[in-house]
């Protein structure tokens, strides 16, 4: 059950959105979440939801893995949905004793909806398609110009990619204390919400004292394999932007593009 | 000189109570000395609490010693300059698997150390090309370490070593974690190693089985070196096993036991054929 976080997990496969350059990724993202942010009308969200599409079969992983993501972040879509529902002011649809759904409140319900989906599914198609280290290489280059100001941008991009690395085995481990607690008498299930986070207390204690040590044992290892930080340091696959890279960038650039003409300046015209 | 070489060497650890006040002093490694020839395959055994973890990470200059010195290829560990010299030359692999492995893809993993050292792109991949060859892990090398047993990440963690080029890799109770398949794959990598490679190697262990084929077996206990021989010459001496608290091969065990019973065996015997033929021989 807890393993079932798939945000930070790399999925293993062979397709052109993985051999992407992890810069060209990132960009995408973040344009691809601005884009969200920018239109607010269906054929906007119909263009990017094609377009979330041809990544994602270009991506050629599993549509449940990127579904699985969202269980995660389902209550906080819940919340947001009944909220946008109900606080929303303006024409009512249907009246259910102090409860008014308004149009325009189910407007803006079903949009956040999309819009959150869209966004967990789209970050999630990077980190699904891009190893954690590429991705931290990647900011890590991106991040490089900050390095003037005294950023420790290496430091930060290693701490990432190590956080990354221990997830799995950290969920794995919590799995593992829990169940040897349930089988000492433990119970994580019932009672209320703070009877239930007290009970997470006696699963926490192990669990930092093993991330301690799992900290200190890759320390030394880290050191054992001569790692001094950033400064010497080459690169196994240092990045380089190729020309599909490019390809890549130029496809972006028209779905931004295509996104704001279609969600800010059409419905403008057409208002006008 | 060798490419080890210990002399009187002393490590205490130091445990404070909160006000940073000594509370007590353990010597973990006491007046230790040690010389080790290039391409030999050396074993040190002890139980738990011997010593012998401390002494390895010595020898990659993770610890310095308290009192005593310990050259590495002719370099003194004290020596804050040379100290990333003698972490490439002497490599270390350590017990937990899950804990040493950095990358999150095998081939990433194994060019970490390289990477570390400076070592050109393309030269990168020629190593972890032939550090995961030589261990057996070559097909594996697209794949997460996560989904790999723990015999195979131990693999994995043996070929990140040798792609820094050590002349010496030392083995912290490398197979404690595995079940007996992944331990046979691990000690028959690390013996290739020393065959093939002429690769210096120190293995530390607490099994017996793993220790038959070594150059040169030193047995711990209490921070001092208590035995020190070949292997034959150790297991020669059962009674002296049991009284440091360690087991020895069951074969060797009941060709021990034959003797005291009667039989004209010669001490020492290591392998089931070795009792085979010195049975045969008595007919």
């Amino acid at each position: 059950m807890l393993r079932d976080i798939t945000l930070g997990q790399y999925y293993q496969s062979d397709s052109v959105i993985h051999k992407l350059d992890p810069r060209v990724k990132l960009i995408t993202t973040m344009v691809f979440i601005i884009s969200l942010f920018v239109v607010d009308n269906f054929i906007g969200y119909l263009i990017a939801a094609l377009f979330l599409t041809m990544v994602i079969k270009l991506s050629k992983v599993p549509f449940k893995f990127m579904v699985k993501g969202m269980k995660s972040i389902m209550i906080l879509l819940m919340i947001t949905v009944v909220f946008n529902l109900f606080l929303t002011p303006g024409e009512p649809l249907i009246s259910v004793w102090k409860l008014t759904i308004t149009k325009e409140g189910l407007r803006t319900a079903v949009l956040m909806a999309v819009r959150l989906t869209f966004l967990i599914i789209g970050s999630s198609v990077m980190t699904l398609t891009t190893t954690p280290n590429n991705l931290t290489d990647g900011l890590e280059k991106l991040m490089k110009p900050l390095k003037v100001l005294h950023v420790p941008v290496h430091e930060v991009a290693m701490m990432m990619s190590i956080a990354l690395r221990f997830i799995p085995i950290l969920l794995e481990e919590t799995d593992k204390i829990m169940k040897a607690q349930i089988a000492r008498g433990a119970d994580f299930e019932s009672g209320n919400l703070i009877k239930k986070a007290k009970s997470l207390v006696p699963l926490l204690v192990p669990l930092f004292i093993s991330a301690f040590r799992r900290a200190n044992d890759l320390a030394m290892a880290m050191e054992a394999r001569c790692y001094r930080g950033g400064d010497q340091r080459t690169k196994m696959k240092p990045l380089q932007y190729k020309k599909r890279d490019v390809l890549a960038y130029t496809t972006v650039a028209a779905y931004l593009v295509v996104c704001i003409v279609v969600g800010r300046i059409l419905p403008g015209m057409f208002s006008a | 000189m060798g490419i080890i070489n210990a002399s009187k060497l002393v490590f205490e650890y130091i445990r404070r109570d909160e006000e940073g006040n000594v509370e007590g002093i353990t010597r973990a490694v006491d007046e230790v000395d040690l010389d080790v020839k290039q391409g030999q395959f050396i074993a040190i055994l002890g139980h738990n609490g011997s010593g012998k973890s401390t002494l390895a990470k010595h020898i990659n200059a993770i610890l310095v010693p308290t009192e005593g010195t310990i050259w590495v290829d002719g370099k003194d560990t004290k020596d804050e300059d040379k100290i990333w010299d003698i972490r490439q030359e002497a490599g270390m692999v350590f017990q937990n698997p899950d804990n040493q492995i950095i990358g999150q893809v095998v081939e990433e993993d194994v060019g970490f150390g390289p990477e570390n050292l400076g070592v050109p792109t393309e030269e990168i991949w020629q190593r972890v090309e032939e550090s995961l060859k030589a261990v057996g892990m070559y097909e594996f090398r697209k794949h997460s370490p996560n989904k790999l047993s723990g015999g195979q990440k131990q693999r994995v963690s043996i070929a990140g070593v040798i792609a820094m080029h050590p002349k010496c890799i030392i083995l912290d109770e490398p197979t404690a974690m595995l079940d007996p398949n992944g331990r046979k794959d691990v000690i028959r990598a690390v013996r290739a190693l020393n065959d093939v490679e002429g690769i210096t190697v120190v293995l530390i262990t607490h099994y017996m089985e793993e220790i038959i084929h070594a150059d040169k077996v030193f047995v711990m206990d209490k921070g001092h070196v208590e035995m020190e021989g070949t292997p034959r010459e150790i297991f020669s001496q059962v009674d002296k096993l049991k009284s440091l608290r360690l087991d020895v091969p069951q074969v060797t065990l009941l060709a021990h036991e034959l003797k005291q019973g009667g039989l004209d065996i010669p001490e020492g015997i290591l392998t089931t054929e070795e009792l085979v033929k010195a049975l045969e021989r008595l007919k």
